[in-house]
């Protein structure tokens, strides 16, 4: 018999055990939220800047003063940096994941709780050493979200590059550590740790989404951590693993024989699957609200499974389509270019599978349901251009152009972040005891999706019309200069989107205070977290464990007493 | 198996585990996968650079085959032993899984210590990064400062992967003296790291590396105070995976960093 008995621990007592160093799945998880919060407004500010620079090339702006060509590279490497790991990475997996994964699973806490408070820690350490690198003689890096070597490699190589760069590297291992540390506790929290009944196809989809979200970053994070430890010894100890014959100014670098391809090939087989960690908890989340909201069984469950699952596998060879432009051979390329293009399958049948949801169902258009919805337009939309890069031969002219911002923009920056808010509106009752106020949540909601459009699609124009990414000013350019309305209407999209924001960060405070005392189940909902009180007792349940006896979408089952049957009701006949 | 030693036979209000077994276990074998992959980067980088590097050296006299030779033979003997503390352990023999714990420490640091005087002597030697200090009053080998000088990425390669296993030697020594001797590891930990610290000269990378227990120290303190908790048999149990998965590692390392670089006249 196994014994599950060492999981439980009393109630913390006093505040630094309760709210500091708290062992509570749900205390982590709420820390998690805001420090991604936190985190996403620091990106945010940097945007901002950067979309200001674009089009008053010599305005003064705060903190940075005028901003020089390495001052841009700096916003951008840490924009990207800051939402990549400490917002997309953070909240939908270590936030709302820690929060309602036990609880939907019917267990009192995670497997180690122990390690999900230090996996939250390190996390935030992390996110200290990151933000220190503003503060360095030099300033943030210069070498992008991706930390491209030579570049990232030569402390000579530009003024960010320098105490900087050393901290970035180790703000991403020790970030590693903590991935690591998380995706290792969801996963044998999922093997582990559910309730009689829960069988593995018996988990809402939110959970498969957490479980292959946590495998990806088990097998990925490891491969960055030693990446990143490389690239610290290529620049304080003088190996030479990513750096060959060089020069500097001129000045040679003392290295040689080293590979910036190695770097590359390190960093996607991590980045890959980077960015479906950041997607796959949103798509899971999509698929349950549309079931609730639809008031219908979510359409094909079977199906939405393996397509998880095919996409975290193929997630992990398809690395090299980020490389197209490195000159590797056609013949690699073109099986890279296969293997993308097959991921378009499973990505297509959830799509498909959102549609048949939809069809035909008692709809209700709640806040949570609305970014839902949007979540399924942005996976779409941002989704489409894929399969053309996908094409070496097209890539090869797309690659440094802002049709790859666009693209990853939409689908993995917005839609991933419709997916937190969409969490936000549907758990925040089941958080906070209170409703959210749902007219200003609408108004939030239209205002973001058609900012995000209007910031993202011109993007693809001006892309391919050659605009370059990673490029401080393109003015002085003819063709490019041409394009400048473009970069204008996206900035001032950008202006009202950032805006709107601010109405959800009101939203969020206001209601916890003030917002209308919630039910237990407001959103007449099947799964487990609905079955406990609000907010759930430290341990979860009560007390006591519950059992479970359907499937976790039965919603308009004919025969039932209500529209819907919540997984511990009594059996009812399964319909499929 | 190993598992019916967490006897406590109260019906479960779980689904079954995995295999039938406990949390702690599945952890770490979840842990020992992807550490593999973080070993496998570094492996990769170092066939990377040894295929795309011209005349890969073979510099590995057989003073330094013998020497990684009796290193492998201490650390194959740890296992033998961290097999026999498991036992003790499933018999409930505390006081011979104490002392098995303690020869697999010693056995361990028997490979550390023969590691780390092997690394100063290359490292005098001239087999040395660019940015380690010189070592003062030592005479350096003609040809093992071509090679460092010609292949860079001889040396970078060689001290990134050896240096990583033993770090995860030592950390598997740590590891060990917890679940031997609990609390009262904390203390023998700080003063191995006062006495490694001051007996390790500052041009030796060592003299910085031994802060590895420092920060041990610190954590181990952290996570007894959170949870503090007699350990069982299955703590030696998944204990001794991490340290047989860490053996594997080296039956990797040997053949690839020492054998193939051996010069056979
Ligand atoms: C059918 C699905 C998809 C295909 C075929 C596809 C294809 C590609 C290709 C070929 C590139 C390389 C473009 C270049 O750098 O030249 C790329 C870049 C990127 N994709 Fe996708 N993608 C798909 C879905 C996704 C999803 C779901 C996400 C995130 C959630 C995502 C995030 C990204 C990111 C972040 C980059 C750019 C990274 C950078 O260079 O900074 N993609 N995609
Ligand atoms: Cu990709």
């Amino acid at each position: 018999m196994v014994s599950h008995d060492s999981h439980a621990h009393a109630a913390p007592q006093g505040f630094i055990r309760k709210y500091i160093f708290s062992l509570d799945h749900k205390v982590i998880g709420l820390q998690y939220f805001f420090l991604a919060l936190v985190a996403v407004f620091a990106g945010i500010f940097l945007s901002l800047l950067m979309r200001i620079h674009l089009v008053w090339p010599t305005a003064s702006l705060p903190f940075f003063g005028e901003i020089k060509p390495e001052t841009y590279l700096s916003l951008l490497t840490m924009h990207g940096t800051i939402m990549v790991f400490f917002v997309l990475t953070t909240a939908p997996q270590g936030g709302f994941g820690n929060y309602f994964l036990p609880i939907q699973l019917g267990a009192p806490d995670m497997a180690f709780p122990v390690l999900n408070m230090l996996s939250f820690w390190t996390t935030f350490l992390g996110f200290l050493v990151l933000v220190a690198a503003f503060f360095v003689t030099g300033g943030a890096p210069l070498h992008g979200w991706t930390g491209y070597a030579p570049l990232s490699a030569l402390p000579s190589a530009g003024p960010g590059e320098g105490l900087g760069a050393d901290l970035w590297i180790i703000s991403i291992a020790i970030f590693c550590i903590g991935a690591l540390m998380g995706a290792l506790n969801f996963i044998t929290t999922t093997l582990d740790m559910r309730a009689k009944g829960m069988t593995l196809m018996r988990m809402p989809l939110t959970c498969w989404a957490w479980f292959v979200t946590a495998i990806l970053g088990l097998l990925a994070f490891g491969v960055l951590l030693s990446a990143g430890i490389l690239l610290l010894m290529d620049r304080n100890l003088g190996t030479s693993f990513f750096v060959p014959l060089v020069t500097v100014n001129g000045v040679l670098t003392g290295h040689k024989g080293g590979s910036p391809l190695l770097w590359q090939h390190l960093f996607w087989f991590f980045g890959h699957p980077e960015v479906y960690i950041a997607i796959l908890p949103a798509m899971g989340l999509c698929s349950q609200l549309l079931s609730v909201f639809s008031r219908k069984p979510i359409f094909g469950y079977r199906a939405m499974v393996y397509a998880i699952l095919a996409i975290g596998f193929l997630g992990f060879m398809v690395w090299g389509h980020h490389m197209f432009m490195s000159g590797m051979s056609p013949y690699t390329a073109f099986a890279f270019s296969i293997m993308t293009m097959g991921i378009g399958v499973p990505s297509a049948i959830k799509t498909f599978n959102w549609l048949g949801t939809l069809w035909g169902g008692k709809i209700r258009f709640s806040s949570p349901m609305l970014f839902a919805i949007g979540f399924v337009s942005l996976f779409v939309v941002g989704g489409i251009s894929g399969p053309f890069l996908a094409q070496p031969v097209l890539d090869i002219y797309l690659h440094e152009t802002y049709f790859v911002i666009a693209h990853f923009h939409l689908i993995m920056g917005v839609a991933s972040i419709f997916g937190i808010f969409a969490a936000t509106y549907y758990w925040f009752p089941k958080m906070f005891g209170r409703m959210m106020n749902e007219p200003l949540a609408k108004t939030h909601f239209w205002l973001t999706f058609v900012g995000a459009y209007a910031i993202f699609m011109p993007m693809h124009y001006y892309g391919m019309a050659g605009g370059l990414r990673r490029y401080s000013q393109g003015t002085e350019v003819g063709w490019i200069h041409k394009l400048a309305p473009i970069q204008q209407f996206i900035t001032f999209a950008a202006f009202i989107t950032i805006a709107s924001q601010f109405i959800f960060v009101f939203n969020l405070f206001w209601s916890m205070k003030k917002g209308e005392k919630a039910a237990d189940n407001p959103w007449e909902a099947t799964t487990l977290e609905w079955t406990t009180a609000t907010p759930p007792p430290h341990d979860n349940f009560g007390g006591i464990t519950p059992v479970v006896h359907n499937g976790p979408y039965e919603y308009s089952v004919p025969g039932a007493p209500r529209d819907f049957v919540m997984q511990t009701d009594a059996p009812v006949a399964a319909r499929h | 198996m190993a598992d019916t030693v967490v006897a406590r036979e109260i019906p479960s209000v779980y689904e079954p585990s995995l295999f039938g077994t406990y949390s702690k276990k599945i952890g770490m074998w979840l842990f020992l996968m992807s550490d593999s992959l973080t070993f496998g980067a570094l492996l990769y980088a170092y066939s990377y650079g040894r295929i795309s590097t011209a005349g890969w050296p073979t510099p590995f006299h057989s003073e330094s085959i013998v020497n990684a030779t009796v290193m492998t033979a201490f650390l194959l003997t740890s296992s033998l032993t961290m097999v026999m503390a498991v036992r003790a352990s499933v018999e409930r023999n505390a006081k011979a899984q104490t002392l098995w714990l303690l020869a697999t420490i010693a056995c361990g640091a028997g490979f550390v210590i023969l590691h780390g005087m092997e690394w100063s002597k290359l490292i005098a030697e001239g087999l040395t990064l660019p940015m380690f200090p010189a070592v003062p009053g030592h005479e350096v080998s003609a040809e093992f400062s071509s090679v460092a000088k010609s292949v860079p990425q001889f040396p970078s390669t060689f001290f990134t992967l050896t240096g990583m296993h033993m770090l995860h030697v030592t950390l598997g020594i740590v590891y060990l003296g917890v679940v031997a001797l609990r609390r009262k590891f904390i203390p023998i930990l700080l003063a191995l790291w006062l006495i490694a610290w001051l007996a390790t000269p500052s041009y030796s990378p060592f003299h910085y590396g031994v802060h590895v227990l420092l920060v041990a120290a610190i954590v181990i303190s952290i996570i007894l105070w959170l949870k503090p908790k007699v350990y069982d048999s299955s703590d030696v149990e998944v204990a001794g995976l991490y340290w047989h998965f860490v053996d594997l590692v080296w039956m990797f390392i040997f053949p690839l960093v020492y054998l193939m670089s051996a010069r056979i006249l």
